[in-house]
């Protein structure tokens, strides 16, 4: 292996045999033997994977739920070995692919630091010395001689958090268990992970948060049921993996279209339809359907309105959610714009409805929520909820869901000494 | 390879383990560690009031009072060790799912609290006979030899339990079973000697077990124990119990770590 590969993986597979009934008694391995059945079936987790990576590199490992990546990890640690090929791992490894593994409820929490610790490879000496840092950090001093069953969730996660973060190793394995928490709790992971960064750790990062990802990660790698499809930069792995997931969305709403058949003047709620927002999709500038955009793009976004009833000069708006935060945005309709005559449509009509979004979001998947209503606003025609959905990335700030249009400006508007009182 | 099995990380976590188990086995109980010494004497007691005073199985071997309860002692150490390891892999199948350790390692463990308490035992042990005035011939010096067998045999048959139980949990049922039997084809509670078919006094002799607790109380508590030794007159018979004892572990061991692979997917 050469010098600067912390982990060479060649042509690895994973079968996993999965009992039909699970066969954990000596009697149906007897029946199972004699009726010839195998007595279970074989799931092919990973299929022929390859990749190395290299020494102080922060490796991203991305896939969706089931998609093997897990298993590829539990593989890289050691704790699954492979049917064929082989993994190479240059250096020492830690896995987290849980905090506070080895836990006990019984013990105390200083029993249960000493333990974890030594799962971790610390001696009792250091973790002796390292006792009060890490109870620190935990701020959970006052618990330590209580057993850990009486903490709360939050103060075990805290505390195991503080163990594992004293590891020191030359490869790291982190799954997405670590980017869970709050917010509080995540900021630390996050403060972690750039310390890493700044040493020659190699991280091997799993999850399926694009930001984190693209915030942390270099290269990565795409899984998507057992097969490595994708791997490369982390923005080229992203973008596929982004694929994936629409054909998967519009395969789903274009199931539900079916299924909701014939157009219908009256709706579910039983009130009489106006109008039905039918088939959102957005657009590039040079008017190509696209999902992925590049920071700054112009995002336009076209939907179809089948009129049902005569109507008159609607309101016509959208309302764009960004996913990670469930919030809205942005909004903004034909009235707040002071567009009044927006035209008259007969029933019967089928109109197609363009709107151009404004340049402000920064990275992130965003769903669009397009209504139409009356000319007073007192009623909804339709409103259509996570009608279409696009990803943004590339943009230089990933650290809000906007960018603000002015450049921040900096006056150092005091100066002096802080010993001397002002 | 013994440098990697001896390395710093696999003591350290060797000695924290058996620290935990050892923490944890009193955990919540009133007199704690003092079990380990209360247990045995309690249990020492009842059989003592049974079968040296009612039954008067042991008489004409002298001191046959400390003679039992070494007997005991020893056989509760290969019963307890078994039946700890038996069920240490799939107990700690939370480490063994999510992080790499040599599993061996857990076995070791639980067999070294076993090993803790045998030698707390041995304290109540060198008490009686301090209190029955027994002095052991200068043979004693090999009698960690002969507990080094029994641990070896405990572990051989504790590296394939726990590896089988991974897969099939009626092993524990079949193990109780089997070591319920193993007490009584042993000669704990009575004296070999009373057994007068010779082929039969042969035959249990093979036994391991037996062969090793005939050897303990020969050098520690009284010459008139009947052993391996004087009952083949020297032969090559007397060196099956070893032959078993190699066997046992040898297997144990190459079914532990043809199996060890699929512990993380199994348990």
């Amino acid at each position: 292996m050469e010098d600067d590969i912390a982990i060479s993986v060649k042509n690895v597979s994973k079968t996993f045999k999965l009992p039909h009934e699970k066969n954990t008694s000596i009697k149906s391995a007897f029946v199972n033997f004699y009726k010839r059945d195998k007595g279970y079936e074989e799931q092919e987790a990973l299929k022929d994977i390859s990749f190395d990576i290299k020494k102080g590199e922060f490796f991203g490992v991305v896939g969706r739920n089931g998609s093997g990546k897990s298993t590829l990890l539990k593989i890289l640690a050691g704790i699954y070995s492979p049917n064929t090929g082989s993994v190479q791992v240059n250096g020492k490894l830690i896995p987290f692919i849980e905090l506070g593994v080895g836990f006990s409820p019984e013990l105390s929490g200083r029993d249960n630091v000493f333990l974890n610790g030594s799962l971790l490879g610390f001696s009792r000496k250091e973790m002796k010395e390292m006792y009060d840092d890490i109870v620190k950090f935990a701020e959970i001093e006052r618990f330590m001689d209580q057993k850990l069953k009486n903490y709360s969730s939050g103060m075990q996660v805290r505390l195991a958090f503080s163990i594992a973060i004293r590891a020191k190793s030359e490869i790291l394995l982190i799954d997405e268990v670590l980017a869970v928490g709050d917010a509080a709790f995540q900021t630390k992971c996050f403060d972690y992970f750039y310390e890493l960064k700044k040493t020659d750790t190699t991280v091997i990062f799993v999850s399926h948060d694009r930001g984190s990802l693209e915030r942390f990660c270099e290269r990565g790698i795409l899984i998507e049921e057992g097969k490595m499809i994708e791997s490369g930069t982390i923005q080229e792995v992203l973008r596929s993996y982004s694929d994936i997931v629409f054909k998967e969305l519009d395969q789903a709403s274009e199931a539900q279209t079916e299924a909701e058949g014939e157009a219908r003047p009256i709706n579910k709620q039983g009130k009489v339809e106006y109008a039905h927002i039918d088939k959102v999709s957005t657009y590039d500038e040079k008017g190509n359907l696209k999902k992925n955009f590049q920071f700054g793009e112009k995002i336009s976004l076209e939907f179809t309105v089948n009129i049902k009833r005569k109507i008159e000069n609607p309101i016509i708006g959208v309302t764009v959610w960004c996913k990670n935060v469930d919030k809205a945005v942005y909004a903004n309709n034909t009235l707040i714009d002071g567009i009044k005559d927006t035209g008259v449509f007969l029933a019967g009509e089928k109109i197609i409805l363009k709107l151009s979004l404004p340049k402000l979001l920064n990275d992130g998947e965003y769903y669009i929520e397009p209504a139409i209503a009356n000319e007073s606003a007192s009623t909804f025609y339709d409103q259509k909820i996570k009608a279409a959905t696009f990803f943004i990335s590339g943009s230089s700030n990933p650290h809000s869901i906007i960018s603000g249009t002015d450049k921040l400006k900096l006056e150092v508007l005091k100066k002096g000494d802080a010993t001397k009182q002002s | 390879m013994f440098k990697r099995i001896l390395s710093k990380q696999n003591r350290v976590l060797l000695s924290e383990l058996v620290r935990t188990d050892f923490k944890l086995r009193y955990q919540d109980s009133v007199l704690g560690y003092a079990w380990s010494l209360l247990r045995p004497l309690l249990i020492f007691i009842i059989l003592y009031i049974v079968f040296v005073k009612f039954l008067k199985v042991g008489a004409g071997t002298p001191h046959y009072a400390q003679y039992l309860l070494f007997g005991i002692v020893i056989w509760n150490f290969f019963l307890e060790m078994t039946l700890q390891s038996l069920g240490s892999i799939v107990g700690r199948g939370d480490l063994i799912r999510k992080i790499r350790i040599p599993r061996w390692i857990i076995v070791l463990s639980s067999s070294f609290s076993a090993v803790i308490n045998f030698l707390l035992n041995l304290v109540i042990i060198a008490i009686f006979m301090a209190i029955g005035h027994i002095v052991p011939s200068h043979l004693v010096i090999l009698l960690p030899l002969i507990f080094l067998e029994v641990y070896l045999f405990a572990l051989g048959i504790s590296f394939f339990l726990s590896a089988a139980f991974v897969k099939y949990r009626d092993i524990s049922y079949i193990w109780e079973v089997i070591i319920q039997a193993g007490f009584y084809i042993t000669p704990i509670l009575y004296p070999l000697s009373r057994i007068t078919n010779v082929t039969f006094q042969k035959l249990l002799i093979l036994n391991p077990m037996a062969q090793a607790l005939q050897d303990a109380r020969y050098v520690l508590i009284t010459k008139k124990t009947l052993i391996s030794n004087h009952i083949f007159n020297g032969g090559w018979h007397q060196f099956i119990p070893y032959s078993i004892v190699a066997l046992v572990l040898i297997i144990g061991i190459s079914y532990f770590r043809k199996q060890s692979k699929y512990f993380g997917e199994n348990i």
